[in-house]
């Protein structure tokens, strides 16, 4: 620690503190503008100049030393100040009246707080540099040099940097190309450390002074990170959106946080009730439509039993909202069988970490992966599906930690790796036992752990003992030079994490791959501890949090099986009501079950199986055949449009509520705008209908319904809004005095000892054969997001990335004569759609990639709906097709 | 690949940045872009902090050169003698200004410091030729030479 003295006043500080964190502790403001604490500190901007010793230091950069006395102000560091501002305007384009940053610009700040005139003389003129979303007017720029550090560092896309020298000098794309083809991924961090107005949004042109705009502390509706921002509005329009530095994710966004909220403010969303009347939609008051929702459903119970009614709950709406849907289907309709987009994804997460250590979550936290000495990715493209959390991996890499990747598809993490397993799509199992073998044949396993912690240890490594690695090297694809070293890396390292998504769990074998990962986590003793774990990366904002309020036919909130005696006695005693014992069918049994004719009538809150489901032909085959069909939702879906009846919700910016995210952290949901129309809250329309269907509901406000959710949930027991105001909590939260759990399964697992299973191979459900001889696989692009309902609407997003595009392999695109952007047919068993070809290296020959977000081309049309028998999600990953060039 | 062959001699790193840099202009007179996007992959530098280095310096060019590079001294002894004159005169008859290149690419301005040649100031230099005591009309001769070929 370091004694010294600052503006006559005493601090302590630790070693290698510059003096301007010094003076902070002491709450004493030095004046700065290119300094930021998330940034290497650089010293250009002059402004944070103080006297020690007699001499004038930039404080940003300058560390404490014992007994040093510090001025931060006097006349001296004010003209050094001054003459650093007026050096600034000097080549400043002073348009203070016009310009989008004035009131929150550093530099009109300090030149109003030292009292600096802009000087009239001949300055540059550069044209301003657009893009889709944002301006670089380099004319109000000053060269503090934050947004090239952002880009460099913290999003590594190396866009932008300092061109030219002295007076010229300048900020520039390589060769001052257009963003798009420089490597921009338009997250905007440059925009959001821009201290003057030299970057901003496009949008927010002309919408409202910086004073003007009314802040709203929220969550992202986007992926699962579950990023802190902050709503800009006027006149219950979204102007811009920014995010706290002191947030979680550090105030750094993804393209989609930080401009895709177009659809908030839509044209096109639902502001009236519609109900079908001969054939077409007609308005309807609320009244007239609830009522006809509750008799409609009230006749098909009568009739044909409550199994005979569906309910898909949303991952987009709140957990109060989730646990409300869950209640109403099962205390108003009285059925089991809802469920929700989870799973299509990570259902077999829930099953198979359940099984593993008896929680179904990540384990870890997304800050920890930073400090991770080598991390293992496996069936996720991070920088595109979590592209925030893809910033801490970057980091931990650039710290020094060992990537391994492993996907067929060679992603831009897959790209910065140490090593990289290309291997063949559905051949994870073989490849992880054949890690795990290595492991023990090299002594490597974390015995202590293995003895202490885990049972059924022998059985598995008799199991991987038997394998022949022949075998598994044939499977995979990969070479046994690189499992050895995967293996090393892993096992190897003092913490290493386990991060995974889609790639290993949209598969017939999603849950056996999951238990196998769960294997070599236990086998290395890698969870439980710091900066290690099974990481599974969540799509979207509340799925976890969907899940954790029992919106899935198997459990209650938290988990709690519904074919526990015990746990239906409870609820029945909370709800007042008799609960069904009868097994709850899942997304794909329901969607079966209509076509079957034994589903009568489905109630979707904020899903669109049409573009999100497999086969889509066939689900919607299956919903014309439903005798009833109620859709509540933002938007007039592909699924609305074949609805009964269509109820307008609000969307995340008009309600209050939770969400939570991967890391099992709730977060407060804040409303910031009045939803359009007569559009509701999802929670106040639960309500309304359940009250019409004889179970009365009735909440003051949706903090009401998070502590009936508190009350009857173990790990939510200390979960208040008082108490998730600022950072949120992570669960498990059992008590009101409990910090809430970063990491899971510290000193046992929940479930007592972690189990070891033996998995093996299976080959996929559908194989390449003469008339299908591709291998499709689907998944998300960065600049969209599910079924394209938000993000499509969002302009500038869209014509970045404007419609569905297939990958293939330059060999593959030679021999059929496919040229780039040319239309291509692409034909599986289950149907055809057309998109336009990209040729790229990231798929391998005899392999295809299609994002599932464009209804224009929707992947899904070609998908194979078998299913995970214990999680019951599609093979996703996996299609044959062929494909043909269109003319 | 095309300019790899004597990058090969360089360590792949950011310090033969500049070597490599004046390497390829010496092949080809300037820097292609193509080159710049090899030479980052190549040493593993950003594209955008090659464009930085590589605009910082005044050596580096990214146009190829005129067939002749009329050299216009604005040394002190040059400058006294009307260099300023003899340069605006230059970029009036040619239309392109100090460090650019006419259309047809026949001529390259440069703006040097000094020649070394101020008893005949102001000078200009065309090749390995120093041309003293510029006037507005000698200049004239010089470029119509150039565009018969003649000189």
């Amino acid at each position: 620690m370091v004694k010294l003295i600052i503006d006559k006043k005493e601090v302590e500080v630790e070693e290698g503190t510059t003096i301007l964190e010094a003076a902070k502790k002491l709450g004493i403001e030095i004046p700065h503008i290119c300094y930021d604490e998330r940034l290497e500190p650089t010293g250009s901007c002059r402004l944070c100049l103080v006297e020690t010793n007699g001499v004038l230091v930039t404080s940003c950069t300058y560390p404490v030393r014992e007994g040093m006395e510090v001025v931060t102000e006097n006349e001296r560091t004010n003209t050094a100040r001054r003459k650093a501002i007026e050096l600034m305007l000097s080549d400043h384009d002073v348009e203070c009246i016009t310009c989008e940053k004035s009131g929150s610009c550093l530099l009109e700040k300090y030149a109003y707080e030292l009292g600096v005139k802009p000087a009239h003389k001949e300055k540059h003129v550069y044209p301003i540099f657009k893009n889709e979303l944002f301006s670089l007017d380099k004319n109000r720029c000053i060269l503090c040099g934050k947004c090239v550090q952002v880009c460099k560092d913290i999003q590594q896309c190396n866009v932008l940097d300092f061109a030219y020298r002295g007076m010229n000098t300048r900020i520039s794309t390589p060769f001052n190309r257009e963003f798009k083809a420089s490597g921009c991924v338009f997250c905007g961090n440059c925009l959001s450390v821009c201290p003057t107005g030299a970057i901003v949004e496009n949008n927010r042109k002309g919408k409202g002074r910086e004073w003007e705009l009314k802040k709203t502390e929220t969550v992202c509706p986007y992926c699962g990170v579950g990023c802190s921002i902050t709503l800009h509005t006027r006149d219950n329009r979204i102007v811009k959106v920014s995010s706290s530095e002191s947030s979680l994710n550090e105030g750094w966004l993804c393209v989609k946080g930080r401009f895709g909220f177009d659809f908030v403010n839509s044209e096109e969303r639902l502001k009236k009730p519609l109900i079908r009347e001969n054939g077409v939609f007609r308005e309807a008051t609320w009244d007239e439509a609830l009522s006809y929702v509750a008799s409609r459903l009230k006749e098909i119970i009568k009739d044909h039993g409550s199994d005979a009614v569906g309910g898909f709950a949303s991952a987009k709406c709140t957990n109060e909202e989730n646990y409300l849907f869950q209640k109403f289907m099962r205390c108003a309709v009285g059925t089991n069988s809802v469920d929700h987009c989870a799973r299509l994804c990570h259902a077999p997460t829930v099953v198979g970490l359940a099984k593993a250590f008896g929680s179904g979550a990540m384990t870890n936290t997304i800050e920890e992966l930073e400090n991770a000495e080598c991390i293992f990715i496996i069936g996720s493209n991070t920088t595109e599906t979590q592209p925030v959390t893809a910033l801490r991996i970057k980091r931990a890499k650039a710290k020094g930690a060992k990537l391994i990747v492993v996907d067929p598809r060679k992603t831009e993490l897959a790209e910065l790796a140490d090593l990289y397993l290309q291997i063949n799509p559905g051949s994870d199992i073989a490849l992880i036992n054949a890690i795990m073998a290595v492991i023990l044949k090299k002594g490597l396993e974390d015995k202590r752990f293995i003895e202490q912690r885990a049972e059924g240890f022998e059985a598995l490594r008799a199991h991987l003992l038997s394998l022949d690695l022949g075998d598994a090297l044939r499977i995979t694809g990969v070479k046994r030079e690189e499992i050895e070293r995967a293996a090393e890396l892993y096992a190897g390292s003092r913490r290493s994490s386990i991060v995974y998504c889609m790639g290993i769990t949209q598969h017939i074998c999603g849950t056996e791959n999951v238990l196998a990962l769960a294997d070599l986590a236990m086998l290395c003793g890698m969870v439980g501890k710091e900066s290690t774990g099974v990481n599974p990366l969540r799509g979207q904002c509340n799925v976890q949090g969907a899940c954790d309020m029992g919106a899935l036919p198997e459990f209650f909130t938290g988990y709690q099986k519904t074919d526990d005696e015990k746990a239906v006695e409870k609820f029945e005693m909370a709800w007042g009501t008799k609960l069904s014992r009868t097994r709850g069918l899942s997304i794909e049994e329901v969607i079966h079950g209509a076509e079957a004719g034994e589903i009568k009538a489905l109630y979707v809150m904020g899903e669109n199986p049409v573009i999100s489901d497999p086969n889509s032909e066939r689900t919607i085959r299956a919903l014309k055949s439903l005798a009833l069909l109620v859709v509540q939702d933002i938007f007039l879906t592909e699924t609305a449009e074949l609805a009964d009846v269509v109820l307008p919700a609000a969307c995340f910016a008009e309600k209050e509520g939770a969400f939570t995210n991967t890391e099992r952290r709730v977060q407060r949901l804040r409303k910031a705008i009045e939803p359009p129309g007569e559009a509701k809250e999802d929670w106040r329309i639960i309500c309304d209908l359940s009250s019409r269907m004889g179970y009365g509901m009735s909440y003051k406000n949706a903090e009401e319904i998070m502590q009936e959710i508190a009350s009857l949930t173990p790990s939510y027991n200390g979960i208040s809004y008082e108490r998730i105001a600022i950072k949120g909590l992570q669960w498990p939260c059992p008590s009101k005095e409990h910090p809430g759990t970063r990491y899971l399964h510290k000193d046992g697992f929940s479930r007592g000892k972690g189990r070891f299973y033996c998995v093996n191979h299976r080959d996929p459900a559908e194989l390449v054969d003469e008339d299908y001889p591709f291998i499709l696989s689907t998944g998300r692009v960065l600049y969209h997001f599910h079924t394209g309902t938000m993000s499509r609407k969002s302009r500038g997003i869209n014509e970045i990335f404007p419609g569905a595009i297939v990958e293939i392999n330059p060999e593959d695109a030679n021999r059929l004569l496919i040229g780039e952007g040319d239309r291509i047919r692409i034909t599986s068993r289950r149907g055809s759609v057309v998109a336009n070809a990209r040729i790229t290296e990231r798929v391998r020959e005899g392999m295809m990639f299609m994002p599932f977000h464009f209804r224009e081309a929707p992947a899904n049309r070609l998908t194979n709906d078998v299913l995970d028998e214990e999680a019951k999600t599609p093979e996703y990953k996996i299609s044959a097709v062929r494909i043909e060039k269109c003319y | 690949m095309v300019i790899i062959p004597y990058l090969k001699e360089l360590d792949r790193n950011e310090s033969s940045l500049i070597s490599a840099l004046q390497e390829t202009q010496k092949v080809f007179g300037y820097l292609p872009e193509e080159a710049l996007e090899e030479i980052a992959q190549y040493l593993s530098v950003p594209v955008s902090s090659v464009y930085g280095v590589a605009t910082f310096y005044s050596q580096f060019r990214f146009a190829p050169l005129g067939k002749y590079v009329i050299k216009i001294c604005h040394g002190t002894a040059c400058h006294v003698m009307g260099s300023g004159n003899i340069a605006q005169a230059l970029e009036e008859d040619l239309g392109i200004k100090e460090g650019e290149t006419t259309g047809d690419g026949l001529i390259t301005l440069e703006r040097v410091a000094c020649l070394g040649c101020c008893s005949l100031a102001p000078t200009i230099m065309i090749g390995d030729r120093v041309y003293g005591r510029m006037t507005h009309d000698k200049m004239r001769k010089i470029i119509r030479d150039i565009k018969r070929g003649k000189l």
